[in-house]
Parts: C-alpha cells; sequence; structure tokens
C-alpha cells in the first residue's frame, strides 16, 4: 500500500481518524511523564541552578518549530508536484502549531535568558533567528487567509513557503554574521552533547517525544477540519448554484 | 512527591512552564472548537441539502 | 522586454509618484531618526549604516503594491500573460523599472543622507556600494511580494508583512559593510555576501514571481 493512498481525502478520513485517538493518548501520557519527570526528579545543573528545568520544554518546542517548517516545505511541494489537496491542507493545518512551537521556544528562551544575561530579551543569534521564523509563519498563515480561491491561496501559499525557506536559511546564516560582535560566547548551550548526562537526558527524549505526539495529533485534527471546510464550501457552492 | 526547591530561579521556571502550557492549551481548546463547529456546519449544509433534494424529487413526483 | 521597461519608467514618471516619492520618503526617514533618537553625534553616527538601510527598505515597499496593480486592472496584466514574451522577463522588467525608480535614485542620494546622519568619511563609498548593489535585490523581492498579492484589493499591508522579512538578509549585510567601512574595517566579505544575495534573487526570484502571476490569473 503506497503513501499516495492518502492522499485521498477520503481514506485520509478514514485513517487519521483511526490514529487520532493513539496520538492524542500518546502526547498526553508523554508530555505528563516527560514534564512531570523533568520537573520534579531531575536535579539542577551546577552552573545553570533551577532553570535547566526549561529545557523540557524549550528544547522540544525549538525542534519543532523547524521541523513543522520542513514538513509544510515537503507537503507544499508535494502539493506543486501532485496537486493532492490533502497534503496543501496539512501544510495549511501545521502552520498555526508551527506558530505556537515558535512563540513557546521564544518566550522560554527568554525566560531562561534572563538569569542568564540579566536582560528580559537579548539579541542572541538564536532567538533572533527564531523570532525571523515567527514572522514567515505569521506571513503565511495571514497570506492563506487573504485568498478566496481556496486552489489559488495553497498556489500562492506553497510558493511562499519554497522562497520563505531559502530566505530563512539565508537568514540564519546572516543572523549568526550579525550577532558575532555582541554576544560572543554567550549563547545558551543546547547541544545534546553538553547534557550527556542520561538523569537529563531521557526525560527530554520523552518529553520530545511527547511534543511531536502532540504535533501529529493536532496537525491530523486540523486536516480534517480542513477537509471537511473544502467539503462544506462544495456543498454550499452546489446550493447556491441550485 | 519531592518538593523542589527552584532558589533564586523560581519565577524563569515556573513562568517558563506555565507560559507554555497555557499557549498550547490555547491551541489545543482552539483546534478542537475549530473542528466540532466544522462537524457541526457540514452536517447542517448536508442536512440542508438532503432536504433540497428530496423537495426537488417531491416536486417532479407531481 | 525592454519596450515594456521604458513603458513602466514612463509610467511611473507620468503618475509622479516615480522618483519623487521614494525619494522623499527616504528624506524623511533620514530626518525623523535623529528628531526620535536625540542629535548627538556619536550615537547617530554609530547607528547611520542601519538607518540609511532600514529607510532604503522602507522606501522601496511604498511603490511595490502598484507593481503590478495597473496592468491588472485594465487586463493588460492577461494580455502579457499570453504574449510570447515570457512572465519571467515581464517580471524582469518590472522589477528594472522599479530599481530605476528607487533604488538608484536612493543610491544616488544616499551621501547627502550619509551627512545628516553623521556617517563617518571612511563609510561614504561603502555605503554607496552597499546601496547599489543590494536595491536590486530589494526589487526582485519586492517584485515576488507584488505578484503574490496582485490579486488582492487592499494587499498593501500584506505585501509589506510578506516581503520586509525577505529582506533581512541584505539588510544584515549591506548595513555591516557600511559599519565596517565606516570604522576602516575591510568590508569586502560582507559586500560579496550581499551582492551574492543580489545575484541570486535577480536570477531566479522572476521564476517565482512569474509562477506566482501565472497562479493568480487562472
Amino acid at each position: 500500500m503506497s503513501l499516495w493512498e492518502y492522499a485521498n481525502p477520503k481514506k485520509f478520513m478514514e485513517t487519521s481518524g483511526r490514529i487520532l485517538p493513539w496520538a492524542s493518548g500518546l502526547a498526553a501520557v508523554a508530555l505528563c511523564v516527560g514534564l512531570v519527570w523533568g520537573f520534579f526528579f531531575t536535579p539542577d545543573d551546577y552552573r545553570q541552578g533551577s532553570t535547566v528545568k526549561i529545557i523540557y520544554i524549550h528544547v522540544p518546542s525549538a525542534m519543532m518549530a523547524i521541523n513543522i517548517w520542513v514538513m509544510m516545505l515537503v507537503t507544499s511541494l508535494i502539493w506543486l508536484v501532485r496537486r493532492h489537496h490533502v497534503s496543501a491542507l496539512a501544510a495549511k493545518a501545521a502552520a498555526p502549531i508551527g506558530l505556537t512551537m515558535t512563540l513557546i521556544a521564544l518566550a522560554t528562551g527568554a525566560l531562561w535568558g534572563q538569569p542568564m544575561w540579566g536582560t528580559w530579551w537579548a539579541w542572541d543569534p538564536r532567538l533572533t533567528s527564531f523570532l525571523i521564523l515567527c514572522l514567515f509563519y505569521l506571513g503565511y498563515m495571514a497570506l492563506w487567509q487573504a485568498i478566496d480561491n481556496p486552489d489559488t491561496a495553497a498556489d500562492l501559499t506553497a510558493v511562499l513557503c519554497l522562497v520563505g525557506s531559502v530566505f530563512a536559511l539565508l537568514s540564519r546564516y546572516a543572523v549568526n554574521f550579525w550577532s558575532q560582535g555582541l554576544h560572543q560566547g554567550a549563547s545558551l548551550s543546547l547541544d545534546k552533547k553538553e547534557n550527556v548526562s542520561d538523569v537529563f537526558y531521557f526525560p527530554l527524549l520523552v518529553s520530545i517525544a511527547g511534543f511531536v505526539a502532540l504535533f501529529v495529533a493536532l496537525m491530523l485534527l486540523r486536516t480534517r477540519t480542513e477537509i471537511r471546510g473544502r467539503r462544506l464550501r462544495a456543498l454550499m457552492a452546489r446550493q447556491r448554484g441550485a | 512527591m519531592t518538593m523542589v526547591d527552584l532558589g533564586k530561579y523560581a519565577v524563569p521556571v515556573i513562568g517558563s512552564y506555565v507560559a507554555s502550557l497555557a499557549l498550547l492549551a490555547a491551541l489545543v481548546g482552539l483546534t478542537v472548537w475549530q473542528g466540532a463547529r466544522m462537524v457541526r456546519a457540514l452536517r447542517q449544509a448536508e442536512a440542508d441539502a438532503e432536504a433540497a433534494a428530496q423537495a426537488t424529487e417531491t416536486d417532479h413526483a407531481h | 522586454m525592454t519596450a515594456l521597461f521604458w513603458r513602466d519608467l514612463r509610467l511611473a514618471l507620468r503618475a509622479g509618484g516615480g522618483f519623487g516619492l521614494g525619494l522623499a520618503f527616504f528624506f524623511i526617514v533620514a530626518v525623523l531618526v535623529p528628531l526620535g533618537v536625540g542629535p548627538e553625534p556619536t550615537t547617530l553616527a554609530r547607528i547611520a549604516p542601519g538607518i540609511c538601510w532600514v529607510a532604503a527598505l522602507l522606501a522601496s515597499l511604498l511603490s511595490l503594491d502598484r507593481l503590478f496593480a495597473l496592468d491588472q486592472e485594465d487586463g493588460s496584466l492577461d494580455l502579457l500573460a499570453t504574449a510570447p514574451l515570457p512572465l519571467e522577463s515581464v517580471a524582469t522588467a518590472k522589477t528594472a523599472a522599479h530599481w530605476v525608480t528607487t533604488g538608484l535614485p536612493l543610491t544616488l542620494a544616499s551621501p547627502v543622507v550619509a551627512m545628516l546622519l553623521n556617517l563617518p568619511a571612511a563609510g561614504y563609498p561603502w555605503l554607496v556600494a552597499a546601496l547599489f548593489l543590494g536595491t536590486p535585490a530589494l526589487s526582485a523581492i519586492g517584485t515576488f511580494g507584488a505578484a503574490l498579492t496582485v490579486g488582492l484589493k487592499r494587499g498593501g499591508l500584506l505585501l509589506s508583512l510578506l516581503v520586509l522579512p525577505l529582506y533581512i538578509p541584505t539588510l544584515i549585510f549591506g548595513a555591516e559593510v557600511v559599519r565596517r567601512g565606516a570604522v576602516g574595517m575591510t568590508a569586502t566579505p560582507p559586500l560579496i555576501l550581499l551582492a551574492g544575495i543580489t545575484a541570486g534573487a535577480i536570477g531566479l526570484l522572476p521564476f517565482a514571481s512569474a509562477a506566482a502571476l501565472r497562479m493568480n490569473l487562472r
């Protein structure tokens, strides 16, 4: 059975309907376990004190913020090449989730930075890159909202996602270049290599799994809503024509 | 449950968790609400379409 | 393609919103900043590179939503789409016309603005070089944004939201060139990166712009 079968809206609705309760359940369990474990049952870092506990939200949300954009890029390409509506709608559905993840990454990043840098906001390359990513998500969502015709909207937002991805990469490089003189060596070290200690690593993995499952559940749910929306528009158009 | 001493970092840590969980709750809430609203609207539209189809059938029968 | 370019140029000049508007806006921003920030010379000298570039970005934005609007309104955009001239060339011609009426005048006028903002003397040639090499990218990116939003009636604000984040790499490298030049450092690395972005934008974005135009005209 090929993956392309799920491009068929009916098949997608059936399959997603079956996966959804499992994804939601997994998300709830993994998030609870990961966050409770990380918050209550891990020690403080000798350098960063209890702020290291923020890692269990900051790292997963930052990872998701990027990965969701990549998923949107892939599904946009699939739409442009193979014209599967489910693909275009999945990209549309994923965007608000990506935006929320970016905001969470920004908020936790800034709050983590405050005790480290003594300021509520710092133009650290990572934080700045996420601020720019936030703008890209907003632009993408705004374009979907602005265009009436759903197929044209899908087309234009797909092109925007493509061009935006190139510029997002350029921006990341540019921001690193830009910030060289300001915050030498002050960026948070989020490398898992640094936190190789198992006592931090395992709750982090569970937390990441929880965020991924949450994304899957929310994305499926939102895509189902979009597919229903398309059917609703078709019905209403037919009624108007009748 | 071990009581956690967050020391001087209590505000950033608690703040992070509260803000993040609030944002996630808002996203989940919005998603579920939009989904339920769409199901209702679609059901309504399908019922209307049914009714309209039956009306034209009875018209043709006459 | 040259015919289209000259036509757009003439239209821009006749409408009066061509050379004048972007340039005037550039000056206005340059005047507003010291009024907002204070006249202290060392402060101004430090932020002059950034201000010049931000003013250039904003001035470039001004004429974008009219880029395709006139043609779309009177139907000539549809004609252009079916003409033997590829839409990619149309996009390039529009970009060139936009640059000649906005980016180029801005670049030439920049020494005056730099003087108002107390840019150190060493920075002037770098400012002109950076703007000259960077503003074409602004026009190309702006053309893409305009192509995306050509179907919208009040697309101006959305256009800005879409285009300004895309301007960021050019802004960062462009301002960095002037900053380094102003203190006497060699500014060639960021200048090359800036030129690279412009080359990529001019070469590749017309394809994206043409695709967007086709999607909107369908």
